[in-house]
């Protein structure tokens, strides 16, 4: 594989998955620092939530790509097999990990916080900005986990992006593209882009939160 | 004078253990201290006074009063921010909010360290800082849970005297401690609770130097835990 | 500027047109060479899918591509007659092999015909890997269990359900036989130790790509513009000389189809 190409598959996976990322955790932070408040989301609510983490990422593609479909309801969108079709499969799937993590991160401090803001005459609508600021760490290793989920996907990506080279293909489906041709050495490199990707990123965002 | 601070027949229960308070009135510009032993309800008299706990009867009513835990609750910011916090819960522009806890951490003593995450700062200090945060939201009441139980003797003084200082801006201030020295040296009354029901509320003097129920004197003696 | 237009392809919504093909094909390269001569001459560009003949047909019935290049004479022949594939093209043929282990448990290598191969893989219960993925191959694969008779079955019989590239590979570990078709056997089985035991030329074993635009597409305009490139004679010479290690992968047919479409295989 040539150098430009391997350039092109890198970033469009950095950007395909940094955009489901942030697309995921705009709902998923909330409703992450929401269920701490209401005390953990009550039973079912975690069940389901972590359930979520365990959701299949074909079943999700496959979903997704009976949706999008051209015979599908949302075909006219035109959305199969582009990169905004993965960002989307990519979102639904680092939804519940991003939330899960937020959650289980910010429960720990919900009560100090509450405390601290209803004592000094705060009012409990002010209680989810004072946790959101004090999850910071917790936030970083909620995105860092959603964004591994998503970059290291890749059942939804081939069923809704379709592998297509030059305009779906990424470092995932291209490690199975080599695979099957039998080029091994170039899966392996491929994988171990991948695996730097991830690190750089896990890095930037711990270090981001460490200021 | 009119009380800041008045509670009419609170009882509240929760498993085994029951509070109950006939009746007490806060003035301005005094120091009430709380005393009893370990478990004798001293936590759970503040938090119902300041609002945070409900209670299952009677009445808590007064001015505007801020709780402070024993072991303060610091954000994960700077001092200043820490300090500023209250003012810009009550909707103070950012500018003004830093400027007037500047001013305040110089009077406490961190004007220096106001740049510094507030984890980095030593117990006396954390517990200075958090009580120029509240000081800042101008509290009509001051409820102290035990604020010098883990400070050194040096830290300790600084915060008695910001303490003083407190009421003599008019402020009530209750004070739960276990230091009976302290509670001699700020308090003008006492209320001495155990297992949840006031034995005496009289005035200071009286209780160390004339301690009416015998249970008054076992644990001034040091014979009650 | 390339670059960052294949990356944020956010102006190239305008759509390509979108041909599925399998994962044969792709692997083997042809594209590659047929489908950038296209884009030059008619400014076209082309987006392909590399799946299984089941999937690709299934894709075109759906409307989700505008082509497809398969190679199940028969499938191709009902999609037609319901009426999703327009009139196609037979681009290109070679054959399938059957490849197995050097030893040669079953002793394939001594026959005269690849039915009797068959016969004798399933009479020694020899390992078997089939795709199981209703893909060309695989389709060929169970016609000629049965024409030769046999009921393939476990234990002896397995079932990959991947591509080719990874049934070799499969088979290689296992020391079993497969069918496969040529060029991805040069590429891969052949590392993995298989070798090619049967390689005749037998009717039996031949293997027809063809070409079809998807007939209610959006763009089957552009899908018979690519056909008509297709049967041009310079895709026929470019499908000619696409060799690895000097061995001519396709044989083009300039439309002459040697399978009747539509069964008979």
């Amino acid at each position: 594989m040539e150098a430009a190409e391997l350039w092109e598959i890198t970033l469009r996976s950095l950007w395909v998955a940094g955009a489901a990322t942030l697309l995921a955790a705009l709902p998923a932070v909330p409703l992450g620092l929401w269920l701490a408040l209401k005390g953990g989301g009550g039973l079912w609510g975690r069940v389901l939530l972590y359930a979520g983490m365990a959701l299949p990422s074909v079943v999700v593609g496959l979903f997704l790509y009976l949706l999008l479909s051209r015979s599908g309801p949302l075909g006219f969108w035109g959305l199969l097999y582009t990169p905004y079709a993965m960002v989307l499969a990519e979102a639904i799937l680092a939804f519940p990990l991003i939330a899960a993590f937020v959650l289980s991160g910010a429960r720990a401090r919900v009560e100090e916080v509450r405390l601290l803001v209803r004592s000094l005459g705060g009012r409990e609508a002010q209680v989810l900005p004072t946790l959101f600021g004090e999850s910071r760490r917790t936030l970083a290793a909620a995105l860092a986990a959603g964004f591994g989920g998503a970059i290291s996907e890749v059942g939804a990506a081939t069923l809704v992006g379709g592998d297509i080279r030059h305009h779906t293909r990424v470092l995932t489906t291209a490690i199975v593209v080599e695979t099957r041709k039998g080029e091994l050495e170039a899966a392996l490199a491929l994988g171990m882009v991948l695996l730097g990707v991830a690190l750089v990123v896990t890095a930037l965002l711990v270090l981001l939160e460490r200021e | 004078m009119k009380p800041v601070l008045w509670v009419k027949g609170l009882s509240y229960r929760q498993g085994g253990f029951s509070l109950e308070v006939g009746g007490l009135e806060v003035y301005p510009g005094e120091i009430l201290a709380v005393l009893g032993p370990s478990g004798s309800g001293k936590t759970t008299l503040l938090r119902l006074l300041s609002g945070l706990l409900p209670p299952e009867e009677g009445r808590v009513e007064g001015g505007f009063r801020v709780y402070l835990p024993q072991t303060p609750l610091l954000l994960r910011r700077s001092v200043l921010e820490n300090a500023a916090f209250g003012l810009r819960l009550h909707g103070v522009p950012r500018g003004e909010a830093h400027r007037r806890a500047q001013a305040l951490l110089e009077r406490v003593g961190l004007g220096t360290k106001a740049r510094q995450a507030a984890h980095t700062l030593s117990g006396g200090e954390a517990v200075r800082l958090a009580l120029a945060r509240t000081l800042l939201v101008d509290p009509e009441v001051l409820l102290l849970d035990e604020p010098t139980a883990s400070l050194d003797p040096a830290n300790a003084a600084q915060v008695e005297v910001l303490l003083r200082e407190a009421a003599q801006e008019g402020r009530g201030v209750v004070l739960a401690t276990h230091d009976l020295f302290q509670a001699r040296r700020l308090a003008a009354r006492v209320l001495f609770l155990l297992q949840g029901q006031v034995v005496e509320l009289t005035e200071a003097q009286s209780f160390f130097q004339r301690p009416q129920d015998p249970r008054s004197r076992a644990f001034l003696e040091g014979r009650l835990f | 500027m390339r670059l960052l237009g294949w990356v944020f392809p956010l102006f190239l919504m305008a759509q390509a047109l979108r041909l599925a093909t399998t994962t044969s094909v792709y692997d083997s390269g042809l594209l590659d060479r047929l489908l950038p001569p296209f884009q030059k001459a008619t400014g076209v560009r082309v987006e392909v899918l590399a799946v299984g003949t089941g999937q690709a047909l299934r894709l075109a019935e759906r409307g989700d591509v505008d082509a497809v290049l398969v190679h199940a004479p028969e499938l191709e022949g009902e999609a037609l007659r319901r009426g999703y594939l327009a009139e196609g093209f037979c681009l290109a043929a070679n054959t399938f092999l059957l490849v197995g282990p050097p030893a040669d448990p079953a002793r394939v290598r001594e026959t005269k015909g690849v039915l009797e191969a068959f016969r004798r893989i399933a009479l020694a219960k020899a390992l078997f890997v089939s795709r199981g993925d209703r893909s060309g191959t695989h389709l060929k694969e169970l016609s000629l269990w049965k024409q030769a008779g046999v009921e393939p079955a476990p234990p002896w019989y397995l079932e990959s359900g991947a591509g080719m590239g990874q049934t070799l590979v499969l088979a290689s570990e296992k020391g079993a036989y497969t069918l496969s078709d040529l060029a991805t056997y040069l590429a891969v089985g052949r590392k993995g130790g298989l070798e090619a035991l049967y390689q005749r030329e037998d009717p039996l074993l031949l293997n027809q790509y063809s070409y079809y635009p998807v007939s209610r597409s959006p763009k089957l305009e552009e899908a018979r513009r690519l056909l008509g490139f297709l049967a041009s004679e310079e895709a026929a010479a470019r499908v000619a000389s696409l060799r690895v290690e000097g061995v001519s992968l396709f044989r083009p047919l300039r439309g002459r189809c040697i399978l009747p479409v539509g069964g008979g295989r």
